[in-house]
């Protein structure tokens, strides 16, 4: 039989659960996992697997026998992180980096703090950022899109639209141009870069699809992107039409997973309107920073990770009090 | 005894007073560097302890703090002519940190919390103890940060290279590295 529980008022449960928040992110990356799977074949499936199964072992053995708690795989939060660092790593990448990100990313990054609800910085982009620092060279090999007609080991690689961007920046160099995608390709996906980073139209569409369903709000996302996009507006390289310039920054990198995926994290990001907007804007000025100045061609996971600090002080913009008034 | 076994565990100048993480930060890039840097600190240490401790008489209490520093001054001098001469490689990798010893918290600390209290006996084995829980410190995070990052321990290599993460030869390693063994250390000691 079912125990009565005696609790104070609210007694209706909107049937909100992290589990189902989880889930619901989940599914909003279908779309844009389906065309990595498309671009990189087994390397995006093989990448993804070891990089979810290693991520929830991590999560499980270190509740269970180093916090000594009941191990919480059951609220997808781990498959989640897994999922996302994935899609932030090339799916070429050795197996072992893979496991290592994943054991830095739920070990380091979240487990350590106290696990779910606890974590200052983002999990699946500390083990990103831990990797790219690491092994610089396997995490910067990009391969090509080109379908499981390939093996996974040996895809043929390139430079990312990212790194010639930052050459034509840098250098004045307009003989790169070509390397260029059409904006059409880059919206669509076919194009070098990590797992899955590459779509900006599935992106956009699971994005969307959050909002509508309530799990994430317009602010941080409306807010980068709109950033981003008036500082590449204003700082085109000459010889480069604005507008194309701006579409290509928008459309390339890791902007889109990161404005609708990665920022957007419930622990890692301001509770109230105003301060999600400030979040976001801090992100957009700082990706924009490192892109043009900094010596990575792409800056968004150091933006995130960097404005996740700043995200307590954030948060001492207090919503208004329900009844309070205002004294002139 | 207990003066000598209190800074290697209970006020482990690294893990438990928290003292000097400059150098433990940027010296630890291996169990070698981590080590000599350990030990040089202790030599400053043992050597200034014992003349403060003599001369805790002479010096007014008003100028005590620069009192301090000349003769912590002096030995880290004699100790980098010292190093230059006989070990020049480690002379050139430690570097900077070599003359930065002089405004080190963990001397002076000790100098005005122990020394110009305490003979001359007690001040040594305050040194030595001190020096000595700094030099394990020191050993033990560059160990870690040798093994994880470039796969070879004291320059003995256990497993190739190529596996090794950089991160922890380079700063963000240095802070991951010694917020973990400050957690574990301090966990096994006060329990």
């Amino acid at each position: 039989m079912k125990n009565l529980i005696v609790a104070p008022a609210p007694h209706a449960h909107s049937g909100d659960s992290v589990r189902k928040n989880m889930l619901l992110v989940i599914a909003a990356l279908l779309p844009a996992y389906a065309v990595s799977l498309a671009a990189f074949g087994w390397g995006a499936l093989i990448t993804t697997l070891i990089s979810i199964a290693a991520c929830c072992a991590t999560e499980w053995v270190i509740a269970k026998w180093v916090l000594k708690q009941q191990p919480t795989l059951c609220d997808c939060s781990a498959i989640l992180t897994g999922l996302l660092l994935a899609f932030n790593l090339p799916s070429n990448l050795p197996w072992w980096i893979v496991v290592v990100g994943a054991i830095v990313a739920i070990g380091v990054g979240k487990m350590t703090y106290g696990g779910l609800g606890q974590n200052p910085f983002n999990p699946a982009l500390v083990g990103r950022v831990f990797l790219l620092i690491s092994f610089p060279v396997q995490m910067t090999t990009w391969p090509l899109p080109q379908g499981f007609s390939g093996s996974y080991v040996d895809a043929a690689t390139g430079a990312t639209p990212l790194a010639a961007m930052k050459q034509i920046v840098k250098n004045g160099d307009m003989s790169l141009m070509d390397k260029l995608p059409d904006l059409q390709d880059a919206f669509v996906g076919f194009m070098g870069g990590s797992l899955g980073e590459v779509s900006a139209l599935a992106l956009i569409a699971g994005g969307i699809f959050l909002i509508c369903m309530r799990v994430i709000t317009w602010h941080i996302p409306v807010s980068i992107l709109a950033t981003v996009a008036a500082f590449a507006a204003l700082s085109a390289p000459a010889g480069m039409c604005p507008c194309q310039y701006t579409a290509l920054t928008l459309l390339t990198g890791g902007i889109m997973l990161g404005a609708f995926f990665m920022a957007t994290d419930y622990v890692t990001s301001p509770m109230t309107g105003w301060g999600k907007i400030i979040f976001g804007v801090g992100i957009g000025l700082l990706v924009m920073v490192i892109r043009t100045w900094g010596a990575y061609p792409e800056g968004m996971s150091f933006a995130i990770l960097i404005m996740n600090a700043t995200v307590p002080l954030l948060n001492k913009i207090r919503p208004r009090r329900f009844g309070e008034v205002v004294k002139k | 005894m207990k003066t000598f076994t209190n800074g290697i565990l209970k006020e482990n100048p690294t893990f438990g007073l928290v003292l000097g993480m400059c150098p433990t930060l940027a010296t630890t890039t291996s169990a070698v560097n981590g080590m000599s840097m350990g030990l040089a600190t202790m030599f400053v240490l043992v050597c200034s302890n014992v003349v403060i401790s003599l001369l805790k008489n002479v010096i007014p209490d008003k100028v005590r703090i620069p009192a301090f520093i000349v003769v912590i001054a002096t030995f880290v001098s004699i100790l980098q002519l010292l190093m230059q001469a006989y070990v020049p490689a480690i002379y050139a990798t430690l570097g900077l940190f070599i003359p930065l010893i002089v405004v080190n918290c963990i001397v002076l600390g000790r100098a005005e919390a122990f020394a110009c209290k305490n003979n001359i006996g007690l001040s040594a084995l305050d040194g030595l103890g001190m020096g000595l829980g700094f030099t394990l410190s020191l050993t033990v995070i560059g160990a870690i940060r040798e093994l994880l990052g470039t796969g070879c321990i004291f320059g003995y290599n256990l497993y190739s290279s190529q596996y090794g993460a950089l991160i922890f030869v380079l700063a963000p390693g240095a802070f991951i590295c010694l917020g973990y063994v400050m957690a574990l250390v301090n966990k096994k000691i006060k329990g």
